[in-house]
């Protein structure tokens, strides 16, 4: 028996619901943080560091406290004692945190750091006058480079730290007990080939720039921030400011956007909480585009050395990672731990012998990074996806042989992998059969032949992403073994109003995912009430006080199974009273289509409503029984789950000009049991655009003083539209087997799927060339100079200054196999 | 300070601006007008997209002074006695929008787009909007909706 025979036939479940959440978002009803007035607000400015490392010599605000309409102007000092340092939630033995002030005290690390802050009765007000802020520095050297920012004798970032390395995490399958030793894997290989990626970095560019409002009530706040954690920020904003939690109450309105972006707890959260109490009077702080795109944390930025070894044949036999992963100037929330989670993924759906994974994380005078969609799985994808192409392309190998010679076939899951994860359920064939067939691949392969044969200067390539993930974060004892300070269970609450309509309250907080539409799926086919009759309340510490929120692929695999269990203690409270009202034995009841039937006696049933309804007068309930059908649950998962999927893209290549072209793209997810496939398709699309964008537009760029010259939308380039191809979405369902809906998660598949599939693509387009690689975003520069210049991996991966250069080398210096 | 008179969505306002003043802040701070929204500095983005006078401008390239003796139609005013606007029905039927804060500059760039192009191609579509970014949706779906509208309107 298992969960997934065990699922009932549904009605909801399954169905392309439209959205509840649209109607105030299409008519301009919404409540963004910055909408928000309260009576005697006030208003923030930050004036931020023009400096990427220096020295605050002195700071006077004597003019920006005359200047009109100004109410009181703050620096470092003056919260030096209060704002305490920022948390971080990772702590593996060993880890060096220098602190992570809100406020710059003494010091900047990075350009955008706050140094001090003005107040006013309006926002132009309060930004007119930091002008009138005058501040000296002291420049110290910048910090950029992570390779040379790990040598003996390198400029600190930190006066408090020994060196620029935060912590070393390291896994090896044979010291592990998960597979062989890796050197063996090392010394034994017949094919060895090497390669350095550059996972650049990222900024997550949430549409919604971040706002925040703080009212003073008491001795406590209440917050609204636009923030994806609004449980978690609830809890370590108490602690960071030394507030009783129950005093906090932190609610997270309409959010437009997170993507991991809204996933820390922000200096400008604590800023806006200081001054607020300060004043004794609410606040408001919202950024600009500018200073959001240089403040607020970016994501991926590694450099990736990644060795694969096989025998001759192509079955792969060992995997040896070393990242080198740019915390930036601080540690954020999840920083430390977002390359870790990588550690899991390297090795994908293939069963190496042996792996090891050696992450250093290192401190630079950058923005700091964290959780950006995918966090440490896009980055792991991206490698093992371009590194098995790199082995196809050394062994002549049809790359799609290799992955079908190496991935775990569908009668082996369950399956342990070499990195100790075990993998429920899969099925790589299908979705990659499935795939093949909907881009026409052996078509777009004699096209290809024809190009190259005519020397066409448009050139086809054909890539390929065979990808697994995994998702729902997470079991807490894992969590807890990999040093998180928090657990990963979420929690749900069922009301059983009087009129038989019914209230959910989640702890997976929205925004932009659809979880009213969603989660009112699942319970209409629980409770067998109307979908129209379902409200779900979320957001609000004080409406959905417990909760651990969105991220990670989680709503639905973690927080979805909760409201499946406290639906389950509805229904069994509600038997009860069933049974008493019908006068029958309650295990002659049974449950379906939201009524209590006695068995055997078809006139004798009560649906939902009605017992709900009788619960609430309490006039004939059984004896002992308490009036209310109301429930909770906390669900912590036993396993990730692990969606996976074929994504495959076909690219044209103008060899002219280096101008590249998506001409299809198709995926094939497998992400267990839909609910609404509506809604899984809107995340695969929007997924896709955000790896692509990896793949060919964006990069976050450093000059060589620490300025980030990609501080605007002109500079740092979202896909538009026009940027981007209809792509084809179909799915294979494979339920889970770890959980009672059999499913597996959808928010971040396409992000970590697509990137190495269009990468592989220009590659695979440009092999008769001789290019082996090309640098992320493939501009048409790059990709020119990779077919035109003279050193053919050099030229593809010249990096910017950020990397000093970093490009991809091969063990034996020319491309390939020792 | 200066004077400037104007109508938005249908209602008559007279006020003092500072002359700076971006048509989107008089919009958000003195009308209360919240639905458009700012999501850049760089007129990028596209998410305070409005109608001017027959015309969607981003209102963070015109100051309000611009808009003196003008008519301007906001996100909400284009929802009738209930009665949503297509291409809002349509965005809402094609799932085109996920966290919703590019929605109203999007929605007001896609029905400008029809009334100068009532059939567009999709790559006209996709190059019509190419003003406004969104980061959720990946734009598929709207264009699907755009598309509902012109094949529904024939």
């Amino acid at each position: 028996m298992t969960a997934v025979e065990d699922r009932p036939v549904t009605a909801e479940i399954g169905q392309s619901r439209k959205r509840k959440e649209d109607y105030h978002l299409i008519t301009g009803r919404t409540t963004w943080t910055d909408n928000m007035n309260l009576p005697g607000m006030v208003h923030l400015a930050i004036l931020r560091s023009p400096m990427a490392h220096a020295k605050i010599t002195s700071i006077n605000t004597d003019e920006a406290k005359g200047r009109p309409g100004v109410i009181a102007v703050y620096i470092g000092q003056d919260f030096a004692e209060t704002q305490g340092n920022l948390p971080c939630a990772f702590a593996p033995e060993g880890l060096v945190n220098p602190g992570a002030p809100s406020l710059a005290v003494g010091q900047v690390n990075h350009v955008g750091e706050a140094v001090a802050v003005v107040v006013a009765r309006t926002k132009v007000e309060a930004q007119d006058a930091l002008e009138g802020v005058e501040v000296e520095y002291e420049q110290l050297p910048a910090v950029l480079n992570m390779e040379e920012a790990i040598k003996d004798g390198a400029d600190l970032v930190h006066p408090n730290t020994e060196s620029n390395r935060s912590y070393t995490w390291a896994f090896e399958s044979g010291a592990a007990g998960s597979g062989e030793p890796i050197e063996d894997a090392l010394s034994n290989a017949e094919v060895t080939v090497k390669r350095r990626f550059i996972q650049q970095r990222l900024i997550p560019a949430f549409m919604e720039p971040r706002s925040t409002v703080v009212q003073p009530i008491g001795e406590g706040v209440t917050m609204w921030s636009a923030t994806q954690i609004p449980h978690v920020l609830r809890t370590l904003l108490a602690a960071t400011l030394g507030i009783a939690e129950q005093k906090v109450r932190v609610v997270a309105p309409d959010v437009g956007g997170g993507f991991g972006g809204k996933i820390v707890v922000t200096p400008e959260e604590v800023i806006t909480t200081l001054v607020a109490r300060k004043l004794n009077k609410p606040v408001k702080y919202t950024e600009s585009r500018s200073e959001s795109l240089m403040s607020a944390h970016h994501g991926r930025d590694q450099i990736q050395d990644i060795t694969i070894t096989a025998k001759k044949d192509g079955t792969v036999t060992g995997l040896d990672v070393h990242l080198l992963a740019d915390m930036g100037a601080y540690l954020r929330l999840f920083g430390p731990s977002v390359p870790v989670l990588g550690a899991f993924m390297f090795n994908s759906i293939y069963k190496f012998a042996a792996y090891r994974f050696v992450c250093e994380g290192i401190f630079t005078n950058k923005t700091a990074t964290d959780a950006y969609r995918g966090a440490g799985r896009p980055e792991a994808t991206f490698a093992i996806e371009r590194i098995m192409d790199e082995l196809a392309n050394e062994l002549g190998m049809d790359p799609m042989d290799l992955r079908r010679k190496n991935w775990i076939k569908h009668e082996e899951f369950p399956f342990t992998t070499v990195a100790g994860l075990t993998y429920d359920t899969g099925n790589y064939e299908a979705a990659t059969d499935k795939a093949l067939a909907l881009i026409g691949w052996d078509e777009l392969r004699r096209e290809q032949a024809e190009r190259r044969e005519r020397k066409d200067p448009i050139q086809l390539g054909l890539g390929i992403s065979t990808f697994t993930e995994m998702c729902g974060l997470a079991p807490s004892r894992i969590l807890g073994s990999l040093a998180f300070g928090a657990g990963g269970w979420e929690h749900a609450s069922i009301r059983m109003l009087a009129t038989g309509k019914v209230e959910v309250v989640t702890g997976s907080s929205a925004h932009g995912q659809g979880h009213e539409t969603a989660f009112a799926q699942i319970v209409a086919d629980k409770l067998g009430v109307a979908w129209e009759d379902i409200e779900l309340i979320h957001g609000d510490t004080q409406s959905s006080p417990k909760g651990l929120d969105t991220y990670g692929s989680r709503s639905l695999a973690v927080g979805g199974i909760a409201i499946v269990k406290a639906a389950e203690k509805v229904v069994a409270k509600a038997q009860k009273i069933a049974a008493h009202l019908l006068e029958a034995d309650e295990d002659d009841l049974e449950f379906e289509g939201g009524s209590f039937k006695v068995k055997g006696s078809p006139g004798s049933t009560i649906a939902m409503g009605e017992i709900a309804f009788a619960t609430f007068l309490g006039h004939n309930l059984p004896d002992g029984v308490e009036p209310s059908l109301d429930s909770d649950a906390t669900y912590d998962p036993e396993n990730f789950s692990f969606p996976h999927g074929t994504h495959l893209c076909a690219m044209e290549v103008d060899t002219d000009t280096g101008f590249t072209k998506i001409r299809k793209y198709v995926c094939v997810d497998d992400i267990g049991t839909p609910i609404n496939p509506l809604i899984i398709e809107g995340q695969v699309h929007g997924g896709l655009a955000q790896g692509i964008a990896q793949a060919m537009f964006e990069e976050a760029v450093y000059d060589e003083a620490g300025n980030l010259t990609t501080g605007t939308f002109v500079d740092y380039t979202l896909p538009s539209s026009s940027d981007l191809p209809s792509f084809t979405t179909a799915r294979t369902e494979t339920a889970s087997t770890t959980n009672p809906l059999g499913v597996k998660g959808v928010g971040e598949a396409g992000t970590i799927a697509s990137t190495p599939a269009v990468v592989n693509a220009v590659v695979d387009a440009l092999r008769p060339y001789g290019v082996d690689d090309v640098q992320m975003p493939m501009t048409p520069e790059r990709v020119w100079r990779a077919i035109h210049g003279s050193e053919k991996s050099e030229r593809a991966g010249a990096g910017t200054t950020a990397y000093g250069g970093a490009s991809t080398t091969t063990s034996d210096g020319e491309g390939g196999a020792l | 300070m200066t004077k400037i008179s104007l109508t938005v969505d249908g209602v008559a306002y007279t006020d003092d601006v500072e002359p700076r003043t971006l048509l989107v802040h008089y919009l958000r701070e003195q009308l209360g007008k919240v639905g458009t929204v700012v999501g850049c500095d760089t007129s990028n983005c596209g998410a305070c997209t409005v109608d001017l006078g027959g015309q969607s401008v981003k209102s963070c390239t015109v100051l309000a002074v611009q808009a003196d003796g003008g008519e301007v139609t906001t996100i909400e005013g284009i929802e009738h006695d209930g009665v949503l606007d297509p291409m809002q029905q349509a965005f809402h039927e094609n799932h085109a929008l996920q966290c919703g804060y590019c929605t109203p500059g999007m929605i007001m760039a896609c029905r400008d787009l029809l009334k100068n192009n009532p059939k567009p191609s999709e790559d006209e579509i996709r190059e019509g909007i190419e003003g406004n970014l969104c980061r959720c949706t990946g734009y598929q779906n709207i264009v699907r909706a755009v598309q509902a509208v012109a094949g529904a309107s024939s």
